[in-house]
């Protein structure tokens, strides 16, 4: 992955919209966290192959960066992203690392379903 | 360390065998007991991308995977099966499907020691089902029929709960094996490694302790 380029975030969002798309969403804290900080309230949330079309899509913010997906019925969004990929697949991946290097949140759009 | 006929060990993540268990099946393997490692997920979810990323949310399983078949190798293991399950899911499954799934592998490889993690005492959520599931197919067995079940916990409360390990295995003769397991799970301990390669070079008390002594509590069914 590569740091965010925020124009070709942005060039890969638009090309997906309107299309049919799964999205892989996750936010984490890590599953040792409460573990190793007992005073640590632990959270996060995932879904994986979503199938939805978004009629608008942005990538914003200074760094780290928020995106925001404007789908038929409601909204998904992510923030903290530091990374992107466009794969061989065509998808877009874009995460959030912390500065150890460890992923907090992960927002990925593909035209075909994750694996 | 007690001489077996075959000795299954169950955990759900790539790596999870590595600092507290793989001396003991390395052990195990040189004493000639066969050994099947049944890992249930390729993990996944693992957050350690390094800093910059060596790789991405959807490539990280590939390299798990690669990485699991390498420590295996390391170690000696010849029945290595990945049971295609997805990390921090685990707990979500259906409990007795689960369990039939550990019940399978008890009839077919007739296993004397099973190695788990202990339900309750062992922090990861999938190490908790993991055990359990194990614990409830051994239970389905009448007493004399059961394996020993050997169990990791690490929980903050499982000394004040389960009391002292009662299975401490020195496992000096093999800790270069142990080591190379360790190290072939690059994605997940490169960093920690970094950490503890000077203290492991001047031979420091305590990382030799930590690295030589594998802990287990004997599960026990009431």
């Amino acid at each position: 992955m590569e740091l965010v380029n925020t124009k070709q975030v942005q060039e890969a969002i638009n090309s997906f919209v309107n299309k049919e798309v799964y999205i892989h969403l996750e936010t984490t804290n890590g599953a040792y966290a409460s573990h190793r900080n007992q005073s640590f309230f632990s959270a996060g949330a995932y879904i994986r192959n979503a199938k939805v079309q978004y009629e608008i899509g942005k990538i914003t913010g200074k760094g780290p960066y928020r995106v925001g997906l404007k789908i038929n019925l409601g909204w998904i969004y992510a923030e903290g992203i530091t990374h992107f990929e466009i794969d061989e697949l065509g998808r877009l991946l874009l995460a959030g690392h912390d500065n150890e290097g460890k992923l907090a949140v992960a927002l990925e759009i593909s035209p075909t379903p994750f694996e | 360390m007690e001489k077996e006929r075959h000795v299954l060990v169950v955990f759900p993540h790539p790596d999870d065998e590595a600092f507290g268990v793989s001396g003991t099946i390395a052990t195990h393997i040189k004493n000639g007991t066969p050994v099947t490692y049944a890992c249930l997920t390729l993990g996944e979810m693992g957050r350690n991308m390094g800093n910059p990323p060596f790789t991405n949310r959807e490539n990280l399983p590939k390299i798990r995977k690669a990485e699991l078949k390498e420590a295996a190798r390391a170690l000696g293991i010849q029945d290595l099966r990945m049971l295609g399950y997805r990390d921090k899911t685990v707990e979500f499954e259906d409990e007795e499907k689960l369990a039939d799934v550990m019940s399978g592998l008890i009839d077919e490889l007739n296993p004397s020691l099973i190695i788990t993690f202990y339900p309750g005492y062992a922090v990861h959520p999938d190490h908790d089902a993991t055990g359990a599931a194990v614990v409830r197919a051994a239970a389905r067995l009448p007493e004399a029929a059961r394996p020993t079940l050997h169990c990791v916990a690490f929980s903050n409360d499982c000394i004040e709960k389960l009391g002292e390990a009662d299975i401490i295995n020195d496992i000096t003769p093999v800790a270069e094996k142990k080591l190379a397991a360790i190290k072939a799970h690059r994605s997940q301990t490169e960093q920690m490694f970094a950490d503890v390669s000077e203290k492991l070079k001047n031979q420091d008390p305590q990382i030799m302790v930590w690295i030589n002594n594998e802990r287990f509590w004997t599960y026990k069914f009431d």
